[in-house]
């Protein structure tokens, strides 16, 4: 519970969720909610309503989580759902998503800035296609952690033979994927065992229950803070008469650590200066690092525009037209196919670009690469190589989330159709 | 905190709202900032100043009024717009009534609550706005909690919640046709519990309303209205004087004020802490109509 005495000291988690209603995603996120109390009277007599109404003989968490009237009526969930909760050192945004296959991209979503993604098992089925496929996706969209709940303890006996069998079927399978921190526990959503507090039905698990476990993961150090990236978002020009001179860059800091008098460089236009100020409506900074929201000005009276990009001049970001990425096509039609044109956005930056080449879609299931595919339709993950009109300033995705990843966005509806992650320069 | 390169939460909640309103104001002709005097809007419009500072807000705040407001909050609002030196654009649910445009409820139970979603999108596409900033939060309902942080709206200004754009990392598609328009929610991941902390720690005026104090209001469907010309008293109703405040700013006829005696942000705070009802169930009875109620009326283009 958060009051004033711990206003200062909590800490923001992005928390992403997966698997399928049968796995008990939706009542180990009602017991979460539940436990942190973050139901409250009036939602629970909505849902003991509802429960009610059709006919459930029990209280049915999964209604909390199911917000649109056409998911409630086809038992499904068909979109990105946000929660939050708290316990005394962090908050969570939590991004739930549906488990199923045509909802790819909704995962894609969820998991794009998520610190955390938590994927759900039935322990009684252990690991099947969907498993693997969310856990590809976490480790596609570099996800740092990834937290195995194998579910339904209850229901296999809470054997600890069984556990570990679908744990080592896990990293075993994990092994082939870029996932830096795995964790794994057994749990009951339903009883509540390892949810919130530790199960006395399994004495032979030692570890933490699933919130203390969120609790803990140390987040801070994903963020890169190595390279410095700052794509201006806004120049901000007073014309009063007290800010007569003032010009600033705002944006948000996309990587490194930055100190009024660091050495800089402006791209496209190449023109180096110095860091005169880091400001904000509180105050100059000594120091900023990501995500902070700032202004920066600087020593010269260079050109500086929306869509450039700062960086340090001995730490550059790689500077191109030609860039091969991973994409997740997230429309029916049209599909995508080499020689389409599409509009791309880029930190802060928009560019027309064309599909060169389509090198291969991934069976996300199997991991096979179909290289003599055509196209990729609505939820197909492919590698795709591209040619833009200007240059983008851009890192590789696992260097950095942030500067490493685009949008494509269809031209003729302006609907926002494919994510992409960078691999690199075309070779 | 551990580092001195960590964020608490306020602080990264609010670099992320900024990030949203630079974002929205820089891919859009006619930004507007929606403002109802609640703390929501109130929340927005200081996160709006930072975001630009020092430059003056580069775009005016709008007011849906429907002529049934809490005196409190139209001087609150009028003083605001005052200190900041913006441009009010004042959205009358009353001249569309006056003008015939619109039919307005009769009867005990008459509210102008809809009618709001009128004057609204009258106002949009008379100013032909296409970014239209506004304070709702995922937290308060759960058709919210599947909207977009930026929400495209059709020229009829209605969302379309199986059709909207995917949003990732913090890249946002602001793009749109000439009188279609993005409505654009920043603080769209903050729960009541943040704009409080963050009110506290800002320094944010709030309308006297939110605050304990002593107010002649009657019962009604298990909530406190406050007595007023716009609501007639039904049979087995009767006015009495109680020590009240309220959660949520709204229309006289549908925001419900509850018995508390915070007289502070910080007793507010160990209030909300501590109460096991939302503030929409506390206090809106507008929300009451039926289990998809906000969906509904979201499709048809209130905020």
């Amino acid at each position: 519970m958060t009051t004033v005495a711990n206003l200062q000291d909590m800490e923001l988690v992005r928390l992403a969720t997966t698997g399928s209603v049968d796995d008990g995603k939706s009542t180990l996120i009602g017991r979460l909610l539940y436990d942190s109390k973050q139901i409250f009277q009036d939602q629970l007599e909505a849902i003991e309503e509802a429960s009610r109404r059709r006919g459930t003989d029990y209280l049915d968490l999964a209604l909390l989580t199911d917000g649109l009237r056409a998911e409630r009526e086809q038992g499904i969930t068909i979109d990105v759902a946000y929660r939050y909760f708290s316990t005394p050192k962090r908050k969570f945004v939590l991004a739930d998503t549906p488990g199923h296959i045509q909802y790819t991209r909704n995962m894609v979503t969820g998991a794009s800035n998520a610190d955390i993604v938590l994927i759900l098992v039935d322990a009684r089925h252990g690991i099947l296609e969907q498993t693997r496929r969310h856990a590809f996706l976490a480790s596609l969209l570099q996800v740092p952690h990834l937290v195995l709940c194998v579910n339904k303890m209850d229901l296999v006996g809470w054997s600890q033979e069984r556990y570990e069998e679908i744990v080592a079927e896990f990293r075993h399978f994990a092994s082939r994927l870029t996932i830096h921190d795995l964790r794994f526990v057994p749990i009951s959503a339903l009883l509540g065992d390892n949810v919130v507090e530790e199960s006395e039905n399994m004495p032979w698990y030692n570890g933490p229950s699933v919130l203390h476990l969120l609790e803990d993961i140390h987040v801070g150090s994903d963020r890169n803070l190595i390279d410095c990236r700052f794509p201006v978002q806004y120049v901000i020009r007073p014309h009063t008469l007290e800010y007569q001179d003032y010009r600033g860059y705002a944006g948000t800091i996309r990587g490194g650590v930055w100190k009024p008098g660091d050495q800089v460089i402006v791209l496209p236009s190449g023109f180096e200066s110095t860091i005169e100020s880091i400001d904000t409506y509180d105050g100059p900074l000594d120091e900023a690092v990501p995500p902070m929201s700032v202004v920066m000005r600087l020593s010269d009276d260079i050109d500086v525009s929306r869509g450039d990009m700062i960086a340090r001049p001995n730490n550059r970001p790689h500077a191109g037209q030609d860039i091969d990425a991973m994409v997740c096509w997230m429309t029916e039609t049209p599909a995508l196919r080499p020689g389409m044109k599409l509009s791309v956005k880029h930190t802060t930056r928009w560019a027309k670009a064309i599909v060169k080449d389509l090198h291969y879609r991934l069976d996300i299931n199997s991991l096979h690469r179909d290289e003599g595919a055509q196209e990729l339709g609505l939820n197909e993950i492919g590698r795709i190589s591209l040619r833009t009109t200007v240059p983008l300033f851009y890192d590789d995705y696992r260097r950095n989330r942030y500067t490493g990843a685009f949008i494509l966005v269809d031209e003729a509806t302006n609907n926002t159709v494919g994510a992409a992650m960078i691999v690199g320069p075309t070779e | 905190m551990s580092s001195k390169y960590e964020l608490t939460h306020l602080q990264a909640l609010e670099s992320e709202s900024i990030h949203i309103i630079r974002e929205a104001v820089a891919e859009s002709e006619r930004p507007v900032l929606l403002f109802s005097g609640g703390k929501d809007s109130a929340c927005v419009l200081h996160l709006a100043v930072k975001a630009f500072w020092p430059a003056r807000l580069p775009f005016p705040i709008m007011h849906v009024d429907t002529g049934h407001n809490f005196p409190e909050v139209i001087e609150f609002r009028d003083r605001t717009v005052e200190q900041l030196g913006a441009d009010l654009i004042v959205a009358s649910v009353q001249e569309l009534i006056d003008e015939g445009r619109v039919v307005e409820e009769t009867g005990p139970r008459a509210s102008r609550n809809r009618l709001q979603t009128e004057a609204l999108v009258d106002a949009i596409d008379k100013y032909q706005f296409d970014a239209v900033f506004g304070g709702a939060r995922r937290d308060e309902e759960k058709a919210r909690a599947k909207e977009r942080v930026f929400s495209f709206r059709d020229e009829f200004s209605q969302w379309d919640p199986k059709n909207q754009r995917p949003e990732l990392w913090s890249l946002y598609n602001a793009r749109h046709r000439r009188g279609e328009h993005m409505r654009v929610f920043p603080i769209s991941n903050w729960t009541e519990m943040d704009v409080y902390q963050y009110i506290l720690q800002e320094g944010i005026e709030l309308p006297s309303i939110y605050f304990s104090h002593r107010r002649r209001v009657f019962e009604r469907d298990g909530m406190l209205m406050a007595e007023s010309p716009y609501l007639q008293l039904m049979d087995g109703e009767t006015v009495f004087e109680a020590d009240v405040r309220f959660r949520t700013v709204g229309d006289m006829t549908c925001t419900a004020a509850f018995e508390s005696k915070a007289k502070t942000i910080e007793e507010i705070i160990e209030e909300v802490a501590t109460t096991r009802i939302t503030e929409r169930g506390a206090s809106r009875a507008d929300d009451r109509v039926s289990e998809a109620a906000m969906e509904d009326r979201k499709r048809e283009g209130y905020f």
